[in-house]
């Protein structure tokens, strides 16, 4: 196991090298440069020249990327344009609240969407089946960002139960509480797409386990329905369930964007949009490589877990 | 791992049981709701008006806009003289002021500045770039007579100078802030403003203190802050929960219900702003006179402003917005006329002219752009021609617009924010500010005595004479048409009731000095 996830580890560099020439060339293509993004309205081409030649834009574009990577191989990031700070600082700064909002909107997808698969698949045809199934479609069709302002308008506007945005009070917050409580409408409007389609997925997983010969042979033999549910068809159907939400931490971590800037939440997505849109090619390089480092992460974990799940994918 | 998540349950339970009232700002400290996160707090450094926002409350210059006006008034000078020439400015300045850091405000200081920005040999220039430094271009030499007398070498008579420095470009910030946090500076900003910095968590708020020794008196506010909240539907939300007691740029849909609502309180304020959309004079339909006055005519800016920008703008007359009440002008907009213009077109022999006409997609000061194009798309159909509108993200279609219509396009969108009726027209009208000569008259509109005017009015160092030479560029502009004139946007700002003495500036400066709560 041990070499299994150190050769997964390994694999991950040329992924992240290749990503980070495809950034470095789409960022060099679309038209307009950092220095008319700073300047605005005034961006005469003398004075862009004058702040290319300041930021080091002035050079060939291989040689950038060069200078670039020979940088973050020692560690340096370079710094933000747009920011005029060191990149490192506000991914990192970033990432912690994106992994915060994603994390806890993971579990929270997960543990929905496994639930109401099971109990769906278990009373199939049922009403409670019938219930489920249409939420579950409600929630995988409904446009997230557009459900964010509407829960943002019933509890925060309307009943005045919740913070309408932001990650902590202005005042009087920084605790763990204040925290949860800025967490709950970002997490749960960012679980719900994601866990309909583990919902679904886990479902029919479940249909077809609980068909298998093996189901039938735990029913012979007179074990409760409860233990053949839990203990014999979830975890088997686990297994094909696990990979999916390895897929769907990419998809909260992408997600994220909208809701990051529905709520305010001051994640690594909302800054990736605004970096985009000045022109802001380290910090753009910098947030991608750790998003996508992270996917790659997760993904390597659910087949880890997968694999102890299943023991014929071991060897 | 398992005690953390027992606290975390706990947490949770407790948050969800017991509690009332989520959002409350806490008395005599002003929340600010703003449309994004400042780049930096070094004011040398930024561009934003965003941004602006917040520097003036913790920098002064050494002059500002007198309240409710676009006229200088001292601040860290307390007076001035300009040489017969009008090239030499000499401040006397305040004594006794200190930047935030204890360190002191003197002519040493106010050099350092402008040193900084303008020289590519200071050790301090590579804390920049400096975007807006050609504001002050026109400085040869910054000379410290005295520790409280400084002395401005101009290169040449530069009336704009003084308005100039009343800009954000032109706050003072603190030499030895500056010296112990290079680069950083931006983050740890030190003034003599009436508020100190405290803190910034990025793109959450930005939080700054009362200044008990501010020399023009400290402020009400024990603090005010600053919070980016980019999604204009969420900053509407925020403000309506409570979490926020103002709110800048309210979308023109939102701004009658918070006028109906006596909780809150609407602000609004002309500011020096112009929307427009450029007309291709050098080729074209729109390089005969008759047919660019044709399309003033046939745009019904009545309906612009009041229905797809809700009463949030005026109707544009001319080039310099009439925020500028200083310069002497009678011009009228064009009038809704599409008769005349039918006229007009018939009279120049072009019966559908076709026209490509550029449009973005959003960008600073644009408004409603795309709803914009749109409607004066219909309107010049209307009368014959023939538009075809192409659409561009900001950068790209700056990319394209800054370096001329020719070969492109017959007319494209765009807006301005000035200090000086200088600016605009200096920068964006005259004959050799052709995109080849690295200016921003992208539609290569050339009027002699337009030219003539503007090089006087930029030397005159008397404000009347100025005013007259403006207005005859008002008038003659007005009559070539070499734009489509537009709109003057209304700046506008929402407060909750009980924030008092709260005023918008048309310099579109917020100034919190005199602000409670």
């Amino acid at each position: 196991m041990p070499s299994y996830i150190l050769k997964r580890l390994l694999s991950m560099i040329p992924v992240l090298f290749g990503l980070s020439v495809i950034v470095f060339l789409v960022m060099a293509m679309i038209p307009g440069d950092p220095a008319i993004a700073i300047l605005g309205a005034y961006a005469t081409p003398e004075n862009v020249a004058r702040i290319n030649s300041d930021l080091g834009l002035d050079k060939p574009l291989v040689q950038q990327y060069f200078i670039w990577i020979g940088n973050v191989l020692q560690g340096d990031f370079g710094r933000s344009f747009a920011l005029n700070r060191p990149v490192l600082d506000e991914v990192l700064e970033r990432f912690r609240a994106t992994l915060v909002l994603a994390g806890v909107a993971l579990v929270l997808c997960s543990v929905i969407g496994l639930v109401a698969g099971v109990v769906s698949a278990v009373r199939q045809f049922g009403w409670v089946d019938k219930v489920i199934t249409f939420v579950v479609l409600a929630g995988i069709s409904v446009p997230s960002f557009w459900l964010g302002l509407i829960l943002i308008l019933l509890f925060a506007v309307k009943w005045r139960l919740l913070p309408a945005s932001g990650m902590y009070a202005v005042y009087g917050g920084g605790d763990l509480k204040d925290l949860l409580l800025h967490l709950i409408l970002p997490a749960f409007t960012l679980a719900v797409v994601a866990a309909g389609v583990i919902a679904r997925l886990t479902r029919a997983a479940m249909l077809e386990v609980l068909r298998q010969d093996f189901i039938r042979t735990a029913r012979a033999k007179g074990l409760p329905e409860r233990s053949v549910i839990y203990r014999h068809a979830f975890r088997a159907a686990l297994v094909s369930v696990i990979p999916v939400i390895g897929i769907q931490a990419g998809f909260v971590l992408g997600g994220a964007v909208y809701i990051e800037t529905v709520f305010q939440w001051p994640g690594v997505g909302a800054m990736l949009v605004k970096a985009i849109s000045t022109r802001d090619i380290l910090l753009v390089q910098g947030g991608v490589l750790v998003v996508a480092g992270s996917y790659v992460f997760f993904n390597l974990i659910a087949d880890v877990v997968q694999t102890m799940l299943d023991p014929r994918i071991r060897t | 791992m398992k005690r953390l998540f027992q606290r975390a349950a706990v947490a949770a339970a407790f948050a969800l049981v017991g509690f009332t009232a989520a959002a409350q700002t806490p008395p005599n400290v002003l929340i600010v709701g703003q449309i994004a996160e400042p780049q930096s707090l070094d004011p040398h450094a930024v561009t934003a008006t965003n941004d602006f926002r917040i520097l003036v409350n913790l920098y002064d210059g050494l002059v500002r806009y007198k309240d409710g006006t676009l006229e200088v008034e001292p601040a860290l000078a307390e007076s001035w003289t300009i040489s017969d020439d009008g090239k030499t400015y000499t401040f006397k300045l305040r004594e006794g002021v200190t930047f935030h850091d204890g360190s002191a405000f003197d002519a040493t200081a106010v050099k350092f500045n402008f040193d900084r920005m303008l020289k590519e040999d200071h050790p301090f220039h590579d804390t920049g770039p400096f975007p807006l430094s050609f504001n002050f271009a026109s400085i040869d030499a910054v000379n410290v007579i005295d520790d409280n007398t400084v002395e401005f070498q101009l290169k040449e008579a530069f009336a704009p100078f003084l308005s100039n420095l009343a800009y954000p470009t032109g706050l003072i910030v603190s030499p030895a802030a500056v010296e112990e946090h290079g680069q950083e500076f931006g983050r740890h900003p030190s003034g003599t403003g009436p508020f100190k910095f405290a803190e910034w968590q990025s793109n959450q708020l930005v939080a700054a203190e009362r200044n008990e020794d501010y020399w023009d008196g400290a402020p009400a506010l024990e603090a005010v802050v600053f919070r980016p909240i980019t999604d204009s539907n969420t900053r509407v939300a925020e403000m309506l929960a409570g979490g926020i007691d103002v709110m800048v740029e309210v979308p023109p849909d939102n701004l009658a219900s918070f006028k109906s609502d006596a909780n809150f309180s609407v602000t609004e304020q002309a500011g020096p702003h112009v929307w427009f959309s450029i007309l291709n004079t050098k080729e074209g339909p729109f390089a005969d006179k008759r047919v660019r006055q044709a399309a003033n005519y046939a745009v019904n800016k009545e309906t612009l402003v009041n229905d797809v920008l809700q009463g949030t703008a005026t109707v544009a007359a001319g080039p310099i917005p009439p925020a500028f009440n200083w310069v002497e002008s009678s011009v009228e907009p064009y009038p809704y006329d599409p008769e005349k213009a039918k006229a007009l077109l018939a009279e120049a022999g072009v019966e559908n002219p076709e026209l490509t006409f550029y449009v973005t997609e959003g960008g600073s000061g644009m408004l409603n752009p795309v709803v914009m194009g749109a409607a004066i798309q219909a309107d010049l159909q209307a009368v014959g021609f023939d538009v075809s509108i192409e659409s561009y993200e900001w950068n790209t279609f700056l990319g394209r617009v800054n370096a001329g219509l020719e070969g492109q396009a017959d007319m494209a969108e765009m807006a301005w924010m000035t200090n000086d009726p200088d600016t605009v027209p200096y920068l964006t009208l005259r004959t050799d500010a052709q995109p080849e000569n690295g200016g921003f008259n992208s539609g290569y509109y050339s009027n002699p005595e337009v030219d003539k005017l503007l090089d006087q009015a930029r030397t005159s160092t008397d404000q009347a004479e100025r005013g007259r030479l403006y207005g005859d560029v008002q008038q003659i502009v007005h009559d070539d048409a070499p734009w489509l004139f537009v709109a003057n946007w209304k700046q506008n700002a929402v407060t909750t009731a009980a924030v008092q003495g709260f005023k918008l500036q048309p310099s579109f400066l917020l100034h919190l000095k005199d602000v409670s709560k």
